[in-house]
């Protein structure tokens, strides 16, 4: 493995800013719930359908408390399932059927209270570890293969269809399947339901897709012996209750930015921020490996000039990412080969960029991402740039390589699109296995002049947003080029500030589980 | 060299030789039938000789293939009618020149990306400052009041805050296709701007890598920009689109 000997002391100076600039949002994300969060809180309980008209009865009753938001639903729910003795999903239906006034029953007594939120609350744990523990006796019996993991998508709209077009590649050397949600489900206030069929450049994230394609994937392990790791989008209004989902259904990996949906979606930032902390607990305790999204920045901005962005962000994500209990080996944060494929030594300022990472982030599953912006119709020049991007991610020992695709340009991969990709990569992974066992970077030469450009670039933007805060540095438009203010975007009417009586019974529980009781009293 | 424009093939290594490479893959099993079912669909195809070169398995049942055919057809490319936007691109300055000279008032241009797509690359690419590949965007154009709504922007935002600020052109980028979307999108967006009775007052302008002039024109558009497009093409368009409805007294400025 190569060395490329980077500045510790300057690592330690980007970690530490980073670490102080996300504090800058802790109080905001404590002060406030979201209406996701208080779904996914009576998800973890156990509540799951639809109404009469097809609305999620999380949905239902979350809405039934929305007057009294700030107390948080937990406090309601339970004085309502205490004095009915109904269970989470009988109470759903009886608010969906207006035979309930959620609102009107009366404070239960403190300790009927506590157990009522053991018993819970142990509920969820066990059903969550249940599941951990599944996939851990599966990875051992079915061991996945080795890194870089080669990651495909479908996006067929179809979950059926899907089904057809994940089994096949994953019998052909797929390590990892991500369902590529519809267009727009991460500006739907609610997560539809059931299995669907109609999607537009991607099928929609629901609990029963979740099922039918594990159960798939789960099959094809067991026919090629190697556990096969799914993926689905836990970003945009719903973030917090995907996770849910996910840690129910066995997903291995979610992605989950905490800046994506409001750079990308226009979704309020602070909600966001708020979604993204408990979501990542929910993924901590789930054992779930979550992707972050820079690669997008470079859609927006050149990569060239902006690589201090990612590199910024990536440390964002991992400061986010540990606060709220998730390891290492669990954030797969994210980069791109994105240059423009005409600038002179452009491969060497992307294999700069992918070994300096690998020795800031050494423990993290980094998820690298292909070429996209600069694919074209030439398909034939694609795939080269393709085999350029693998050959980079074997060097530098990346995580999670996202397999490019020729037709990135042109449509959602066909399935030999996804074959073709899979033999680009078997083929460069294969051939060029040790390659950073064979040669070590020349300390003068180009690849550190980029490396420290990159990192002092960093550092100095680092500063630039801890000195404006977070949020300020998002509304200067300095990620992605993109503008976004705390006061605009999509879903800020599902924040509520908590009153003195909130309660979100998980906080506790979790923070247990995770060991971070006093960590985590500073966030949520 | 010789060239027959009125037959005109594929080329490969000789005049006329109709060469075409393909690839596509089979919902059936690899092996010898496999590859006699490729050879015969693509004779069936029109292809005179079918080669295939290779065949592979991809799992649960497909076959990819590569097939290389020779085809006897032929265009008569002297009888084609080109479907691009006929007009003149003129410069930066030009373009402000003329809104100077013909209008006597700056042009007022609103843009979004709409319906569900979140792609704003392109519309940024022509209508922001920096512009795209060194060609800079309709903000730099002193003669050019521009408002770049973004991404996700409903049809009917876009022609409420179009009327809002006095637009004199609409630009409309798509680029997601998917069942397809864009032409669901672009649909609603002219029905709309007809409805409102507002359909004269201004250029109506497509865009997106799917989106090409015919697509647009059909679906009621004054033009449409694909790939390759910058903001002067868009600029000059629409400077001599209002110029000629000026002319034939269908526009004032
Ligand atoms: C960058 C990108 C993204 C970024 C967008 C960031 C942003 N803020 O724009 C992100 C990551 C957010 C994204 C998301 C998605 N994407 Co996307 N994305 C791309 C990508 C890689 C590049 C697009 C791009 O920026 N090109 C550069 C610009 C400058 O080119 P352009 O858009 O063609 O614009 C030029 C011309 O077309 C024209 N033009 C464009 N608009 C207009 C408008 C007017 C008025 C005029 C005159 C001209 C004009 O002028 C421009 C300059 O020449 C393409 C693949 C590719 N290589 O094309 C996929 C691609 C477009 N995405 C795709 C998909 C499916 C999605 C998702 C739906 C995936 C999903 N299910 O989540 C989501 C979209 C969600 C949503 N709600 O829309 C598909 C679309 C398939 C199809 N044909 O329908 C593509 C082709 C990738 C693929 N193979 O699957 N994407």
């Amino acid at each position: 493995m190569i060395r490329l000997g980077l500045d510790q002391e300057q690592i330690a100076r980007l970690r530490k800013l980073a670490k102080e600039i996300v504090h800058g949002v802790a109080p905001i994300i404590k002060r406030n719930t979201t209406v996701s969060v208080e779904r996914a809180i009576v998800r973890l309980m156990g509540l799951d359908g639809i109404d009469n008209d097809g609305v999620p009865l999380p949905n239902v009753v979350v809405e039934a408390v929305r007057p009294r938001l700030g107390d948080g639903v937990a406090r309601h729910v339970a004085a309502a399932m205490l004095s009915t003795g109904m269970d989470i999903n009988q109470l759903g239906t009886a608010v969906a059927n207006r035979e309930v006034d959620i609102l009107s029953f009366p404070e239960p007594p403190e300790d009927e209270l506590e157990d009522f939120w053991t018993e819970q609350t142990s509920f969820t744990m066990e059903r969550i570890a249940e599941r951990v523990k599944e996939r851990n006796e599966y990875m051992k019996e079915y061991p996945p293969g080795p890194q870089p993991w080669k990651y495909v998508i479908v996006a067929t709209g179809n979950i059926y269809e899907d089904v057809t077009q994940a089994r096949a590649p994953a019998l052909k050397g797929a390590d990892i399947i991500a369902v590529i949600r519809s267009t727009g489900q991460s500006l739907l206030d609610f997560v539809p339901y059931g299995a669907t069929t109609e999607g537009f450049g991607g099928t929609y994230a629901t609990q029963e897709n979740f099922r039918i394609m594990r159960r798939a994937l789960d099959e094809v392990m067991k026919e090629t012996g190697r556990y096969i790791r799914l993926v689905n989008y836990a970003s945009g209004l719903c973030m917090p209750e995907i996770v849910v989902m996910g840690a129910f259904e066995r997903l291995d990996m979610m992605l989950n930015d905490s800046m994506y949906g409001i750079l990308f979606r226009d979704i309020n930032p602070v909600r966001t921020f708020i979604d993204q902390f408990f979501s990542r607990m929910i993924d901590a305790v789930a054992d779930i490996i979550i992707n972050t999204g820079e690669d997008n920045y470079l859609t927006t901005s050149d990569a060239v000039e902006a690589a201090h962005t990612v590199l910024a962000s990536d440390l964002i994500n991992e400061a986010f990412g540990l606060a709220a209990g998730l390891k290492p080996q669990h954030l797969g944060l994210g980069h791109a080969f994105e240059m423009n494929p005409d600038i002179e030594d452009g491969f060497l300022m992307e294999l700069a960029q992918a070994l300096m990472l690998r020795e800031i982030f050494p423990d993290h599953p980094l998820k690298y991402m292909p070429p996209t912006k600069h694919m074209t119709g030439n398909v034939f020049k694609g795939y080269i740039m393709n085999a350029l991007f693998n050959l980079v991610g074997v060097w530098s020992h990346q995580g999670i390589q996202l397999l490019g695709m020729l037709t990135e340009a042109l449509h959602t991969p066909y399935l030999h699109d996804r074959f073709l990709a899979l033999q680009n990569a078997g083929y460069v992974f294969n051939n060029a296995r040790h390659i950073s066992d064979a040669f070590l970077v020349n300390p003068d030469g180009p690849i550190m002049d980029r490396v420290r450009t990159v990192m002092d670039d960093t550092e100095e933007f680092l500063k630039k947003v801890n000195d404006s805060g977070l949020l300020d540095a998002i509304s200067n438009g300095w990620f992605a080029d993109i503008s976004r203010s705390p006061e605009g975007g999509k879903g800020l009417d599902g924040v509520s500030e908590k009153s003195p009586a909130y309660i979100n019974p998980y906080i506790r529980s979790f923070a247990a589980y995770l060991g971070r009781e006093e960590e985590l009293e500073k966030w949520m | 060299m010789d060239v027959d424009l009125r037959n005109v093939r594929p080329y490969g290594d000789t005049m006329g030789d109709g060469a075409v490479q393909m690839s596509f893959t089979l919902p059936i099993p690899q092996g010898s039938v496999a590859r006699e079912a490729a050879r015969q669909l693509v004779l069936s195809m029109g292809f005179t000789d079918a080669q295939v070169v290779h065949d592979e398995d991809i799992g649960e049942g497909f076959t990819f293939f590569v097939v290389y055919g020779k085809t006897a057809a032929s265009v008569d490319s002297t009888k084609i009618i080109p479907t691009e936007p006929e007009f003149e691109v003129w410069e930066r300055e030009e373009c402000n020149r003329r809104i100077q000279e013909y209008f006597g008032r700056p042009l007022v241009v609103v843009g979004a990306c709409i319906g569900e797509d979140a792609h704003t690359v392109g519309i940024d690419a022509i209508m922001n400052m920096k512009g795209y590949h060194g060609h800079y965007g309709l903000e730099r154009y002193s003669m050019i009041e521009a408002h770049n709504l973004g991404a996700q922007i409903p049809p009917e935002e876009l022609l409420e805050r179009a009327r809002e600020l006095g637009a004199d052109a609409i630009l409309v980028s798509q680029v997601v296709t998917q069942r397809d979307s864009h032409v669901l999108n672009l649909t609603r967006m002219i029905e709309l701007v007809e409805a409102a009775g507002i359909r004269d007052r201004v250029v109506m302008v497509a865009g997106g890598p799917r989106i090409d002039n015919a697509l647009a024109q059909e679906l009621g558009y004054d033009v449409g920009f694909g790939k390759e497009s910058y903001a002067e093409h868009v600029a000059s368009f629409i400077i001599q689109e209002l110029h000629r409805r000026m002319d034939d007294g269908r526009w004032t400025p």
